[in-house]
This record gives structure tokens, sequence and C-alpha cells, in this order.
């Protein structure tokens, strides 16, 4: 008897996305494997944003299907939802709760076992202990990007979209959360949807990057040679003749 | 429905008003200075108005009950406006959380909230100035659960108002008891109003709790029909509010809006 194949942490099919006359998303099909960090990459406007909030059920496809390690999001939202997490910067979490309580708050909606535990953990894996009694809403950005991911991690979801997560970090900051994310990809089966405009950090943590331009994934590859394989000579370069000139690519 | 889940919606309410004078404060402010002023204008009636009738249980009765129903109001929407207010929608509704439990972490909020309420009023409505819940019977107990309904009810629709018209629809929101109490005959018998208004009453459940509460104050006896008949309205306008919000939400959810709901509208 064959084996059955474990399902991808996160299968998007033919995702399209449409406001009035205004095409956001155009048909994508993706997936992330477990253990898997996956740049979703493109200019402003491209449809990144929009296609994570699909992801995380906050705003219905116009058609397609999204499917999180097997789970329909379309048809069973909670279950889907309960191993998957996120962190973006423009979503903190609320500024009149202390750490402690809103990682306590959003520990019971993922229904966490062993929360005390758990929270200790968090708060110890992104220095946060001594924020614990402190109101989010007077951390510094850093800080609250901390908090963000420490909320994002608390329930060890199989897949974690992060929408820029270290923008609002200085680069040793950047690093050390970059690290911390690529540990815990590797250490459980989690996998990773991550969207930056830094393309030195797609590099150095992605393991696959998708071009989005116009609501369409251009290319797709390893972020280490995919600007070779182009006539590019770093993926920013690369990144730059998307945003400006993407039907010179689409005709490649 | 996981209650886990609802209870975090709960405790994150008790989080907020643990920490905070300015939430704790207008649990039993506005009601007790409410009771204490009509305590005395009903005092005051009372001294100039024949004394077989005793405005004390019929007029400040009826204002604690209306207040009542107006604190279960608020304490859904408040629950709600905390979302509004801190722009949490992205991380509340991007979780496993469901309509149903979310919906009922804020009724679980409102009950804990405005039991504050009640339980100030009544202190202060007896101590004070006399006003026994024991002149009501055991009609108390099916009066002020068709009151929490119709609270219930009101403050899950207000709150699904501002989710589609944006956080500036909550100045639509705050007096919207004062628009329904000429018609649900708080402080008069209904019989007071024109017909259209009797019309509008007729569909109102507190309507039926106070021409019942104003009824058996005189000494007459109730009929359970109209409270029954009451009580089963004030449960379909639950069952509506929370249909209307779940429609609401899914259009949030499909236009787009609840995604960027600080721009208040799409266009």
């Amino acid at each position: 008897m064959a084996p059955r194949s474990i399902p991808a942490v996160l299968a998007v099919e033919k995702l399209r996305k449409i406001y009035g006359d205004i095409t956001a998303l155009d048909g994508i099909s993706f997936s992330v494997g477990h253990n898997e960090i996956v740049g979703l990459v493109g200019p402003n406007g491209a449809g990144k944003t929009t296609t994570i909030n699909m992801v995380l059920g906050v705003l219905a496809p116009s058609a397609g299907t999204i499917e999180i390690a097997g789970v329909d999001i379309a048809t069973n939202r909670s279950r889907a939802l309960q191993d998957t997490n996120f962190a973006a910067v423009y979503a903190p979490l609320p500024g009149n709760l202390s750490v402690y309580e809103n990682l306590r708050v959003f520990g019971l909606i993922y229904s966490v076992d062993d929360l005390a535990e758990r929270i200790q953990t968090v708060l110890e894996q992104f220095e946060l202990e001594r924020f614990r009694n402190v109101k989010c809403g007077v951390l510094s950005s850093g800080e609250q990007t901390r908090v963000g991911l420490a909320k994002a991690m608390l329930n060890r979801p199989q897949l974690l979209l992060l929408d820029e997560p270290t923008a609002s970090l200085d680069p040793a900051a950047a690093r050390d959360i970059r690290a911390r994310i690529h540990e815990f990809a590797t250490q459980g089966s989690t996998g990773i949807l991550w969207t930056s405009h830094n393309m030195y950090e797609v590099q150095e943590i992605c393991d696959r990057v998708l071009f989005l331009s116009h609501g369409r994934i251009l290319l797709e590859g390893d972020p280490r040679t995919l600007p070779h394989e182009h006539g590019k000579d770093s993926l920013e370069e690369l990144f730059v003749t998307v945003a400006r000139e993407p039907l010179s690519l689409e005709a490649n | 429905m996981s209650l886990t889940r609802t209870l975090a919606v709960v405790l994150r309410q008790f989080y907020l008003i643990r920490g905070s004078f300015s939430r704790v404060f207008p649990l039993f402010a506005w009601v007790a200075i409410d009771m204490v002023l009509w305590g005395f204008i009903t005092r005051y009636l009372n001294s100039i108005t024949a004394a077989e009738f005793n405005f004390v249980p019929a007029l400040l009765g009826a204002v604690l009950l209306w207040d009542f129903l107006v604190r279960v109001m608020q304490g859904v929407t408040m629950a709600f406006f905390e979302d509004v207010w801190s722009r949490n929608f992205l991380n509340i509704f991007a979780t496993p959380l469901s309509i149903s439990e979310y919906l009922g972490g804020l009724v679980v909020s409102s009950i804990a909230t405005s039991s504050v309420g009640l339980v100030v009023m009544l202190v202060l409505t007896t101590t004070i100035f006399g006003l026994s819940f024991l002149s009501y019977g055991l009609m108390i107990v099916p009066y002020l659960l068709i009151l929490f309904m119709c609270g219930i009810a009101l403050g899950i629709f207000s709150s699904a108002v501002v989710l589609r018209m944006g956080p500036a629809a909550e100045w639509f929101i705050w007096p919207l008891p004062a628009l329904i109490s000429p018609f649900a005959g708080v402080f008069y018998p209904v019989a007071t109003l024109p017909k259209w208004m009797q019309g509008v009453s007729a569909v109102l459940p507190p309507s039926y709790v106070f021409e019942g509460m104003r009824t058996v104050v005189t000494g007459h006896s109730v009929s359970p029909g109209p409270i029954l008949w009451g009580g089963c309205l004030a449960a379909v306008y639950i069952l509506l509010a929370c249909w209307f919000f779940t429609r609401t939400y899914r259009y949030a959810v499909r236009s787009g809006l609840l995604a960027r709901y600080s721009a208040e509208n799409l266009s």
C-alpha cells in the first residue's frame, strides 16, 4: 500500500479577488510545505497583504480555495485557523492590555495547552520577561513587534504568516528575530509564509520565493539562484525589474 | 462552540475594567444619579397627590427597570467597542474564534457589568426610597428576563450597525434607548399614546413589561399571556440581531471592510 502523502501546510489554488473593476489577485496558486519558509515579495499593491488576509479568513476570495493542513478554510474556518497564527506590523496587539494579559487572552482563544508555561517560554524566547506587566501601548515599536511574534508562536502553529515582521526593527534586532523565527521553523513542522521588502532578508532566510506583481505570481524559485537565472546580479535588482518591467519577465 | 474561547472575550473585558477607573465608574455612577433624581421626584409626587397611589414602585421602579435594559445593551456595545477603539478586529477575527463564541463573550461580559448597575440601583432605591422588588411579586423574574433579552438584542444589533458603518456610527447607537422609550410606555400606560404609536408599542417587548408592572402595583392580577408574548418577541429579536450581525460580518469579510475597517467604507 502506498504511503499517504502529508498535505502541505498551506495549499492555495487559483485564488482570485476582485473589487468591482479591479482584480487584486488573479488566480494565484502556491503551497507552503512543512519546515519551509516561503517568501512572498512584490511591489506595494501587488497583492501580498490581500493574500495573507484571505489565508487568515478575514477576506473572502472571489474564487479559488485555501487549505491549511488539508482543512478548507471556507468550510471549516475554526479548525483551519486553530493551527495558524500571524504577526503583522499593521496589527499590533491592544495597547491597553499588558503583554501577559494579551498573551493569556490569545492563548485561551487558541486553546493552548499548559498556557502559563507556554507564556513563560515565549516571554523568555523573545526577551519580554521584564515587560510582562507593561501595557503594550507604551512599548517601543521593536518591542511591540516581539510581543506580536510571541503571540504568533504561542499556539505552535503549523502555518505562520509573517507580514513584514522585521519592518520596524533595527538591523541587529532584525537579525536576531530572523534567527529565532528560523529556529522555530526548523525545530517543529511549521511552514512560514513571509512577506518582506528586504531582499537581503528574503535571500538569507527563505527556502523559496514567490514574486507577485499585479495580482499574479511572475516568478518562483530559490532566492539564492533566481537572480542569476534571470540575468540579474541580486534579488534586489530582480525585484526592481518585477516592479518596473513585469512584462519583460512574463515574456520570458 | 468553545467555552474557553468565549471566556477569553470575557477575560479581556475583565482585564480592561479591572485596571481602569474610567471603565469602572460608569458601571454604577450614572444609574446611581438616575435613581437619586427619580427617587426625589417620586417622593415629591407622593407628597402632592392622592395618598392611595404610591409612585415609588410605579415610577421609580420603571426607571430602574429601564436603566437595567440600557445597561445590558451598553454592556454588549462597550465590550464590542473595545475592539473598535483598539483596532483589534484583525487580531481577534483571524483566530479560531467563531461569531457565536464572540457574541457569547459580549453577552457574558454584559451580564457581569449590568449586574453591578442593577445591584447599585437596588441598594439605593431600597435603602433611601423604600422601593421593594417584593411589591412586584414573582413577576419581577420574567420582567427582568425580558428586559435583559431586549438589551442583548439591542446591543448586538447596535454592534452590527457599527461594524457595517464604521467607528463614527457609535453616535447612532447611544440615543437608541431614548428613541424607543416613548413607545415602550416606560412612564405612562400605552393607552396614552396615539394609535400609530400603540402599533409600534405592540411589537416592543418592554411595553408588555411596563404595562404588567403598572397592573401589579395597582393591585390587579396580571394575565400571563401578554408577558409570554413579550418573552417570545424578545427571543425573536435576539435571533434577528444575531442573524443581522452574522450577515454584516460576512459582508465585511466579503467586501474587504473587515481587513480595512479604519477606512470606515470602501468607496
